[in-house]
């Protein structure tokens, strides 16, 4: 089966408001094919914001997004999906769906018909089962969603944004409620996917790790953007996290390692 | 989400049996007549074969039971379809057809009818109930709309189910208050045997109508059943999937709520149905609405013409109202169900 390749992602001037407070301004964010762009900020800076105006959830007030050129929110929904996949922070369903069943969800943006019942496409079963593989969760495909694990239910999430065949892979702090191991373990296999994406993160050690670039919000706004080493500094970190840290080169690995002292000693009143 | 040929099959037998219960409902009732000779009697009138069928047998079947039949299927078939999409759309477990307003409004229309004895629309009767009740749905559905759209033109569920109960009292205030100031018995009896619901004075225009009704909304709401399972994770989650979340919410809550005001308008307000019969189809068929809808509609169909059967038999000389029986059946089944979900939580 044909991997699907990265495309170019590219954000131009998107703001959006609501209730009269600006969330996100003048944002502008070029990807690579193939590269993965870690989205980095304090809590309320506006990441899932902007996730979800590149994912075309919601419509910037002002500024585009384009994908391989093409204006996303121009695009008819279905196509949209076609292009772009999301995995959220933490999806939860009370629906009793086994991990196939959910990774079928990503088929629906494919589907044409309009007799649901009659015509399932002849590659379904291909893509999906490609997709669980990927995911590694293929053992899991008759286990019931609600039996998962965090760490399982974050992998099957990703099978379901593969089973789109997406060009550009949005996730929103996909590792927040998996323990170390599962971190790591599901960055690799996001990177391990070659698909432009977009990631959300708090943690700056996972970003250094597994980022190729990284941008940093403050209050909606990129206040730095660019190679994981240029970025990561400790005045930055002070400036937007309020935190006193030491950025040096990794002992194992030469990716920069962040090292916390504590709070910021506050220069300014 | 099920593989397409189980699914089919287990249609098919649904179907089967809905014919069964069709078949046997229209022999029961103060005159019995046997099956065989029901089936004599349908077969004749699709001239399917020259049959030697009594005109009394022709007359009980195909005149008097086969409209009121025929309606309490599609009466069953559209409660339990509307009900199993207001539940995914709402993602409620206790969201039913009656969910923006529509029973109370409909109330109102026909109670003003039945106890104030005015024509409606140049109907007099049990027409100008239907007219006023179907009316009087509109009138319900659109304050819940106006009250539950945003400016944006979204309709978050849980302002729309709000806005359903707060139309919904309104409504059931200015009903009482009509009966009570009535002061007439009879008048106030009516009230209570429409609000339990009946299918016993269908004809055969009526029956057709509700029959098409609940044929167009199955086969339009089977069409959008992918769409519906992209909610499985919620409303960002099925517009990541190329869902139109907000398009298909109007589309849903207006269809699902003007086909209901159609079935209430003729049939009254026939609880338990839309609540009960989607949970228990689920608890077969999984989740997937591919099967689940289609399957909603003729589970939802045997359910009423059964209810239908008892309703008229169970005491003898007197119809006990429809109401009343998917009540008896319907209340204990939904609490054991609820037991049985907790121990999967």
């Amino acid at each position: 089966m044909p991997e699907q390749h990265g495309v170019r992602l590219e954000v131009r001037d998107a703001s959006w408001r609501v209730a009269g407070r600006t969330i996100v301004e003048d944002v502008d964010l070029v990807c690579e094919p193939g590269t993965v762009t870690g989205l980095l900020g304090p809590n309320g800076s506006g990441k899932t914001t902007l996730i979800n105006l590149v994912a075309g959830l919601t419509r910037p007030a002002t500024g585009s997004v384009s994908v391989d050129g093409r204006d996303l929110h121009a695009l008819p929904h279905r196509e949209r999906a076609r292009l772009v996949g999301l995995v959220e922070q933490q999806a939860s369903t009370t629906l009793d769906l086994t991990v196939r069943q959910v990774v079928e969800l990503g088929r629906i943006p494919h589907r044409k018909g309009r007799l649901p019942a009659l015509d399932t496409a002849p590659d379904e079963h291909e893509v999906v089962d490609h997709a669980l593989r990927l995911a590694d969760v293929e053992d899991l495909a008759d286990r019931s969603w609600q039996t998962l694990s965090g760490g399982e239910r974050q992998r099957t999430q990703l099978a379901r944004a593969v089973a789109q065949r997406p060009a550009v892979l949005l996730l929103d702090e996909p590792t927040n409620h998996l323990d170390l191991g599962h971190q790591l373990d599901f960055l690799a296999r996001v990177r391990g996917l070659g698909l432009t994406t977009v990631a959300a993160l708090h943690d700056l050690e996972l970003a250094a790790a597994y980022c190729d670039r990284v941008a940093v919000l403050d209050a909606g706004r990129v206040v730095a953007v660019g190679a994981v080493a240029d970025v990561l500094t400790s005045e930055l970190i002070a400036e937007v996290y309020g935190v006193d840290a030491t950025v040096e080169p990794h002992p194992v690995h030469d990716r920069p390692h962040v090292r916390w002292n504590g709070p910021r000693t506050k220069v300014r009143a | 989400m099920t593989r397409t040929f189980g699914g089919l099959g287990t249609l098919a037998l649904g179907l089967v049996l809905l014919g069964a219960a069709m078949a046997v409902s229209l022999g029961v009732g103060a005159v019995s007549v046997p099956v065989p000779q029901v089936l004599e009697v349908v077969a004749r009138r699709f001239h399917l074969g020259d049959f030697d069928v009594s005109l009394l047998n022709d007359q009980i079947v195909w005149q008097l039971r086969l409209p009121r039949v025929l309606g309490a299927a599609s009466v069953g078939a559209g409660l339990a379809l509307c009900g199993a999409v207001l539940q995914s759309l709402t993602r409620n477990d206790l969201a039913d057809p009656y969910l923006l307003g529509i029973s109370g409004g409909a109330a109102v229309g026909a109670v003003t009818v039945i106890v104030l004895g005015v024509p409606f629309a140049g109907l007099i009767g049990s027409a100008a109930v239907t007219a006023a009740g179907f009316v009087g749905a509109l009138a319900a559905l659109l304050a819940v709309l106006v009250l539950a759209a945003g400016r944006s033109g979204a309709l978050p569920p849980t302002r729309t189910i709000l806005a359903g109960v707060a139309v919904g009292q309104v409504c059931a205030a200015y009903t009482s208050f009509l009966v009570i100031m009535s002061g007439d018995s009879q008048a106030a009896r009516r009230v209570l045997s429409w609000t339990l619901g009946s299918v016993a004075g269908l004809r055969w225009e009526s029956a057709v109508f509700l029959a098409v009704v609940a044929l167009v909304a199955t086969v339009g709401i089977v069409a959008l059943a992918d769409q519906l399972d992209a909610f499985a994770f919620g409303e960002a989650s099925a517009r990541s999937l190329g869902v139109d979340v907000t398009r298909l919410r109007w589309l849903l809550l207006v269809g699902t709520a003007l086909v209901t005001a159609c079935l209430v308008a003729y049939a009254g307000l026939i609880g338990f149905v839309g609540l009960v019969v989607p949970h228990m189809v689920r608890l077969a068929t999984g989740p997937g609405h591919r099967l689940l809808l289609p399957m909603c509609a003729v589970v939802g169909a045997i359910t009423l013409v059964l209810a239908d059967t008892v309703a008229r038999s169970v005491v003898e000389g007197q119809e006990v109202p429809i109401g009343v029986v998917t009540g008896v059946v319907g209340a204990p089944f939904f609490a054991w169900l609820l037991r049985r979900g907790r121990h999967h939580a």
